[in-house]
């Protein structure tokens, strides 16, 4: 539907709004020359499928909800979630994952993309042994990895144990069983962020780094001085992208862990899953709204943050 | 103008498709309802019907159903079954209640009796089955467990289960052990176990995180032998796991088994699985678990189906009853549309001969819930070390059976509290609060 309406600017179309400025020069604006109602299409599937849900989620959040009925109970929903321990963990938890992930996928990312946009050999087929991860399924990684890191058998410990480190309980140490999904997630998601930067490293200008040259900045120069301010574009991107993605983060952590063991590495996501799995659809509907409001209060004031200093530079 | 006419000529189709996206999305919401009204027509011709039918991907669980459909079919030829296995556990639930209350759920369903079944709003999604013909051979304590308000809502698959311990038999003969009847003598066992070398005392497999439940969940008769009204005052609001013995014996029990180090080492990895194969090839000598399990053994260790006994899990006291769990139940949803062959085939699981075919498929797992069936006289080790304790009498039901409430964060409370991340009382707490959401959902009075 929005491909059709892109699209559909007939051959005429540059010509009418032209046609009528010519002749009334006193409109100071120029209409669009759609009516409209071709909003329409998109407005009622983005407001059946996106805007009524979310309006109705609020307030099922605040009710204790069966599907068939609902009661409403106020803000008990939120008291509980906020109250019980496991549940308020889980925020701690969500929190420490996604800046986790974010942060290394911002450094490594960065790091990869200039060492994959310089003078190297195979440079083409490093680029998509990084990216590669990307394009699997998160299921088929979170298995391989849960089989990769299992204590006993796991190629992991197997590996080590050659080198003559103990075993160590990759998924089963409630200390580092979070950490360990963390690395997958870097692992996996790491190929996009070196795309993201990679385009940005390649839309620096050759005559700065010249400049650089000629002023006798040695590489590590080039890189602080020239590289690194001029990727904060890709840097905004990145971090915007992966902090979403790592706050909202579920189906790598329910194919490893299912927030375990215990309620270790329990995250928003896994624990409002947990929740609806048990029927408790209001108190999970609330957990989805603190999500919600977790996301925005975060992502809001950063992409402003990030994009101010954009345009101050 | 031709400009306006095209623009027009362009947007049209586009509402029109967007209007037959909506008109589509009603057709197939209304589908269950017109199919509903038709229903049963079907039946009298001898037309052939398919019936769709869920059943959780347990060992056990598909051995019934698929021997009791196929039963079925050799009696009733124009009758088939699609049988589609669903994960166990929570996501099981999540499936099941989802599919019933979207109308999308199979003409026949296998599920759990007790508190979960009475999770399902059975009034408004299950199909009432007073009028089967064999309705008055299921036994009433099973009726008790698929009934709400008074109706009816399925019949008995499988057996009597108990919530006791697997333990390894060649291993107890080898040390010279008798099977313990309290918990200071199973601790005793345990340590001479550990002392021998031999195999890992306890077995807890907690990858698969409800096997974790048993130190609790069969724990549950000794709680009831010391008051017996323990139940009642558990829904009312009045006692509390975190009060103290007898309720909180099971947190406590799982924490020292943990604290004496006599867990297998691969404990958090292992899988329920694993455990069966430990505790029946002696790499383990006791494995607290549903006697379900018997079922795994005999799949996946045939040769060690002898090797293994059961006995009740032990209590403070001396001489402790079995926590037994009654058989799952087959239902079918209101809204299924073959309403008279789904209760024609219902009633036929309440025979006699349905029991045989199930024995005949799985084993003898433990007694049966219809009148008129029998076990045979070789019945396996541990269903013969069970019936002893429904021959005296020496049972007491699980809690799910007396009480609507259980909490969905057990499995993973006690996989904290047995691997050392929470303490006894900790965990009692918080399974409390967990508990309060489960009656507060239900509408219990008193919370």
């Amino acid at each position: 539907m929005t491909q059709q309406t892109l699209q559909q600017p007939p051959p005429e179309a540059p010509q009418a709004p032209r046609g009528r400025e010519a002749r009334g020069a006193r409109k100071p604006r120029t209409r669009s020359p759609y009516p409209m109602w071709f909003y329409l299409p998109a407005a009622i599937i983005y407001g059946v499928l996106f805007v009524a849900p979310t309006f109705a989620s609020f307030y099922f959040s605040l009710t204790r909800w069966t599907i068939f009925d609902s009661e409403f109970i106020g803000l008990e929903n939120f008291v509980t979630f906020f109250s019980e321990p496991y549940l308020f963990d889980s925020l701690v938890n969500t929190l420490m994952f996604a800046v986790i992930t974010s942060g290394l996928k911002v450094v490594l990312g960065l790091l990869f993309a200039v060492f994959l946009t310089s003078q190297i050999k195979a440079r083409g087929y490093l680029r998509s042994v990084v990216f590669f991860p990307v394009l699997v399924s998160t299921v088929g990684v979170g298995v391989t990895f849960s089989v990769l890191m299992d204590p006993f058998d796991g190629l992991i410990n197997k590996v080590l144990a050659v080198v003559g480190v103990d075993e160590i309980g990759w998924l089963t140490d409630p200390n580092l069983a979070l950490f360990s999904v963390a690395f997958v997630d870097v692992w996996r998601g790491l190929g996009l962020a070196t795309l993201i930067y990679i385009a940005g490293v390649v839309a620096i200008p050759q005559e700065y780094f010249e400049a650089a040259k000629v002023d006798g900045a040695n590489a590590f120069k080039q890189f602080w001085h020239v590289t690194l301010p001029l990727m904060r574009p890709a840097t905004t991107t990145v971090i915007i992208l992966s902090l979403i993605g790592g706050l909202r983060s579920f189906d790598l952590i329910w194919t490893m862990t299912k927030g375990g063991p215990g309620f270790s590495s329990d995250v928003l996501a896994s624990v409002v899953y947990k929740q609806y799995q048990a029927g408790f659809y209001g108190l999970s509907t609330a957990g989805n709204v603190v999500l919600f409001l977790v996301v925005a209060a975060i992502i809001i004031p950063l992409f402003w943050l990030l994009n101010r200093k954009e345009v101050d530079r | 103008m031709p400009f306006t006419h095209r623009r027009r000529a362009f947007a049209l189709p586009a509402l029109i498709a967007v209007s037959a996206l909506g008109l589509a999305a009603c057709s197939s919401g209304s589908t269950p309802d017109e199919s509903t009204s038709s229903g049963g027509e079907t039946t009298d011709a001898m037309e052939p019907v398919e019936l769709s039918f869920l059943v959780d991907n347990n060992e056990t669980s598909v051995g019934v159903v698929t021997a009791l459909t196929d039963a079925y079919t050799a009696a009733h030829p124009n009758v088939t079954f699609a049988i589609e296995e669903r994960p166990g556990g929570g996501e099981g639930d999540n499936i099941v209640k989802t599919r019933l209350q979207t109308g999308e759920m199979t003409d026949l369903f296998f599920y759990n009796s007790g508190s979960l079944f009475q999770a399902l709003a059975p009034t408004r999604t299950l199909l009432p089955i007073d009028d089967i013909a064999n309705a008055g051979a299921i036994q009433d304590t099973f009726k008790a467990g698929v009934s709400a308000d008074g109706t009816l809502y399925g019949v008995p698959a499988g057996t009597a289960m108990g919530g006791g311990v697997m333990y390894n038999i060649p291993l107890y003969e080898e040390l010279g052990l008798d099977v313990p009847t309290s918990w200071d003598d199973f601790m005793a066992n345990n340590q001479a176990i550990l002392d021998s070398g031999k195999a890992a005392p306890v077995i807890q497999t907690f990858k698969d995180t409800w096997t974790s439940q048993l130190f609790v969940l069969g724990d549950f008769a000794n709680v009831l032998a010391a008051d017996s009204e323990w139940a009642n005052k558990y829904t009312a609001n009045e006692v509390k796991y975190a009060d103290g013995a007898p309720a909180i014996d099971g947190f406590v029990h799982q924490q020292e088994v943990f604290e004496a180090g006599y867990l297998n080492k691969d404990f958090a990895s292992a899988t329920f699985v694993d455990g069966v194969r430990m505790v029946a090839q002696g790499e383990g000598a006791h494995y607290p678990m549903l006697s379900f399990a018997l079922a795994e053994v005999i799949a996946n260790s045939p040769d060690n189906v002898g090797d293994v006994g059961f006995f009740a899990l032990p209590g403070d006291s001396a001489d402790s009853p079995l926590t037994t769990w009654l058989a799952a139940g087959i239902y079918a949803p209101a809204d299924t549309e073959h309403a008279d062959v789904v209760k024609d085939f219902m009633s036929y699981v309440a025979t006699p001969e349905a029991c045989d075919v199930q024995t005949a498929a799985v084993g003898a797992q433990g007694p049966y819930f219809v009148d008129g069936c029998t076990l045979p006289d070789d019945v396996p080790q541990m269903v013969a070390d069970m019936l002893p304790y429904f021959e005296a009498n020496n049972t007491q039901p699980a809690l799910e059976f007396l009480s609507p409430i259980k909490g969905p964060a057990l499995e993973q409370i006690t996989v904290e509290v047995g691997s050392g991340i929470r303490s006894a009382e900790d965990g009692a707490a918080l399974y409390d609060e967990d508990v309060k959401k489960q009656a507060q959902q239900l509408g219990l009075e008193g919370w």
